[in-house]
């Protein structure tokens, strides 16, 4: 009893803060995607008075147009192919970044991860008009380009406002949730393994796919899922970096809450979007622990 | 041509020598064992061998060639670690498969193989479990049948049985000694339990604070120390402050300052005035209330000052006592033969003590 008495007091209070401010709005977002939307925008009531008296006025219409309208499957593609990009890109440049940060002297570690999250210490938005500014005509980046185009009598193309844009700005944003997991996986491992792997044979190349990579899976599904999830529902690079046509699924969902006002349909991207998310990751998980055996 | 041979290998880490000027030869198909207590540069000997580390001076050849440029992959020997270092994301039987793979043997050869040591382990029913879920012996097993599957011609052993309990060791040690045996490879065995490397080895190379101090057979370390240190690091010794008073062919006399002068035996003739200790084992020394002094023995008597029981056997701390002068304190051992009762004498009994000559060993630096 006291030890149960212990467990609610420390658990209690996450679990009622998850519940209030995760759960709650997760289940009102569910009722609303199957709302009207209101006169003025926003929210119809959900309930009707008639002759019959009180009911719910529920539809399924926000559903159906998602499906029926393809520019929101493409764009929802086109969302999970930046996402996966930005994944994969985030994986590739995270991995030696993190073993490195991992083997290194202990004393040089924190230094190193406070590097990493260093960025976090100005605002995010800031950051990301910072690209505008690196990614724009203007400077050296795009003028050096677009000059070694000219000679071979190409361009000028723009940096700024292009897909390329979109995918350097969610990697930058992205990255240290990649670096993060890896480097605390990394750096759990026993170096004795690497020296077992060599004497029995394994070349470093080997070592590393045979034991290292094995091994990190579990940080590198934890990184992947913290940069895959957000990055699929990005609205303010598009925004900022993507100019018009590189708007993704985030951005109209953004658009169908401020601008349109159809609350209703905004909460069904959402929930479509979310549901997605779930589904990509539990594979991607269900694939990983399936090759990995018990031991993910 | 030995297996292995190292040579005035020496190891530096900033100005402190781990392993100073070490040289050995280890012949094919022997238990050698390298015994020393903490910190005196065995792991760092092994690990060079291994390949994890290269020597500052000196060359380690195995087979007669030079291991300078092999990468450890590449030598063939393997090391069991001292935590075993068993793959926990991989099944037994895929730990025990890694070196063969390496190889780039075909699998049904490798599925073969695996089963057959697992077999030899006495592991068959493991081959699917993963590391996490075996016992300490289990996992050192999967590690012996690990190192053992590809046939090399050496196996390393950096204290492979420290994390065992007592009675798992020893049932470990009598089937390392029967799988050594059958396999017929070369073992180098580190351990800083001199127990244990007596009861296992074929030689023994004794270290201290990165030196040999000696190398031999088992019982010639044991009955024979080289030295000071080897004399007290093995077993239990009685270290007597003496010096040479008469060195004739054979037989030795000393000066022990107490006791005044006692016979020993050295096999080379020895200078008049030299300084050392007699090395003499507490199993040698004969213990009685009443002891009629035979030739050729040296003949004490004095009072039990303190008795350690240990079951089987006791040893007394008697203190002699001779022309009213005392101090020297002499450990004996009893087995506890007797059919009932524990020890034979109580502290404070009067008893006396006698050993042969050539019981004591006078060792000199
Ligand atoms: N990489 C290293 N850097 C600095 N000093 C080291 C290093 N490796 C070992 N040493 C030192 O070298 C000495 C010998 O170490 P080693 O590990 O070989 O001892 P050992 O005989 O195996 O001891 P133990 O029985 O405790 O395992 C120790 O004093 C140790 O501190
Ligand atoms: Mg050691």
């Amino acid at each position: 009893m006291n030890r149960f008495l212990q467990r609610s007091l420390l658990s209690g209070p996450p679990l009622l803060y998850l519940l209030v401010f995760f759960l709650l709005p997760t289940l009102i977002m569910v009722v609303v995607s199957f709302g009207w939307p209101g006169e003025q925008g926003g929210l119809a009531p959900l309930w009707l008075r008639d002759a019959q008296g009180f009911h719910l006025d529920l539809t399924l219409d926000n559903y159906a147009d998602f499906v029926s309208t393809t520019l929101y499957l493409r764009l929802l593609a086109k969302s999970f192919w930046y996402a996966v990009l930005t994944t994969l890109i985030c994986l590739v440049m995270a991995y030696p970044l993190a073993m490195l940060i991992a083997k290194s002297d202990k004393r040089h570690r924190n230094l190193m991860v406070l590097l990493v999250i260093l960025p976090f210490w100005s605002n995010f938005l800031i950051r990301v008009y910072a690209w505008m500014i690196i990614l724009g005509p203007q400077a050296g980046l795009s003028q050096a380009l677009n000059g070694v185009l000219a000679l071979f009598g190409w361009g000028p193309v723009s940096l700024l406002f292009s897909p390329f844009a979109v995918l350097v700005g969610l990697v930058y944003v992205h990255l240290p949730f990649m670096i993060l997991p890896l480097y605390a996986n990394l750096e759990k491992h026993d170096p004795g393994l690497m020296d077992a792997a060599r004497d029995l044979g394994a070349n470093r190349w080997q070592c590393f796919w045979r034991v290292t990579f094995p091994l990190s899976l579990p940080g590198v599904l934890a990184g992947s899922a913290l940069v895959f999830i957000p990055a699929l529902g990005a609205f303010a690079v598009p925004d900022i970096l993507g100019g018009t046509g590189g708007i993704m699924i985030g951005n109209v969902i953004k658009m169908q809450f401020l601008e349109a006002r159809d609350w209703p349909f905004g909460s069904t991207l959402s929930i479509v979007l979310t549901l997605f998310a779930l589904g990509v990751t539990g594979i991607a998980a269900w694939l990983v622990r399936r090759r990995g055996g018990s031991y993910v | 041509m030995a297996l292995l041979e190292i040579q005035n290998v020496t190891r530096r880490f900033g100005n402190f020598e781990a392993v100073h000027d070490v040289g050995l030869e280890v012949e094919a198909g022997e238990f050698f064992t390298l015994l020393g207590p903490s910190g005196c540069g065995k792991t760092t000997l092994l690990r060079m061998i291994a390949g994890f580390d290269a020597p500052d001076a000196g060359r380690i050849f195995l087979n007669g060639q030079d291991l300078v440029a092999t990468p450890p992959e590449k030598r063939p020997l393997h090391t069991i670690f001292q935590n075993y270092a068993l793959f926990p994301h991989l099944t037994v039987a895929d730990n025990i498969a890694f070196p063969m793979r390496m190889a780039k043997l075909g699998e049904r050869a490798i599925a073969e193989k695996v089963k057959q040591i697992l077999d030899e382990v006495r592991l068959s029913e493991m081959g699917g479990r993963y590391p996490a879920d075996l016992s300490g012996g289990q996992k050192q097993r999967v590690a012996i049948a690990r190192a053992l599957v590809d046939r090399p011609h050496l196996l390393l052993l950096d204290e492979p049985l420290a994390a065992l309990d007592l009675k798992l060791r020893e049932q470990m040690q009598i089937e390392l000694i029967n799988l050594q045996r059958e396999v017929g490879i070369t073992f180098i065995y580190v351990t800083h339990d001199q127990g244990e490397a007596l009861a296992l080895s074929h030689r023994i190379a004794v270290m201290d604070a990165g030196k040999v101090m000696q190398v031999g057979r088992p019982e010639d370390i044991y009955e024979f120390p080289a030295n000071r240190f080897v004399a007290d690091f093995i077993g239990v010794c009685n270290l007597l402050e003496a010096s040479v008073t008469a060195a004739e062919p054979d037989a030795l006399t000393l000066d022990i300052p107490p006791l005044g002068k006692v016979g020993a035996y050295s096999p080379q003739s020895l200078p008049v005035g030299r300084h050392g200790v007699l090395a003499l084992r507490p199993e040698k020394v004969r213990i009685d209330s009443q002891i009629v002094a035979a030739p050729q023995e040296n003949h004490f008597s004095g009072t039990v000052r303190a008795l350690i029981y240990m079951g089987d056997i006791t040893m007394y701390h008697v203190e002699i006592t001779c022309d009213g002068a005392s101090g020297l304190t002499i450990k004996a051992l009893l087995p506890n033969s007797q059919a009932r009762g524990a020890s034979f004498f109580e502290v404070g009994d009067r008893v006396e003590i006698a050993w042969r000559y050539d019981a004591g060993r006078f060792v000199y630096e």
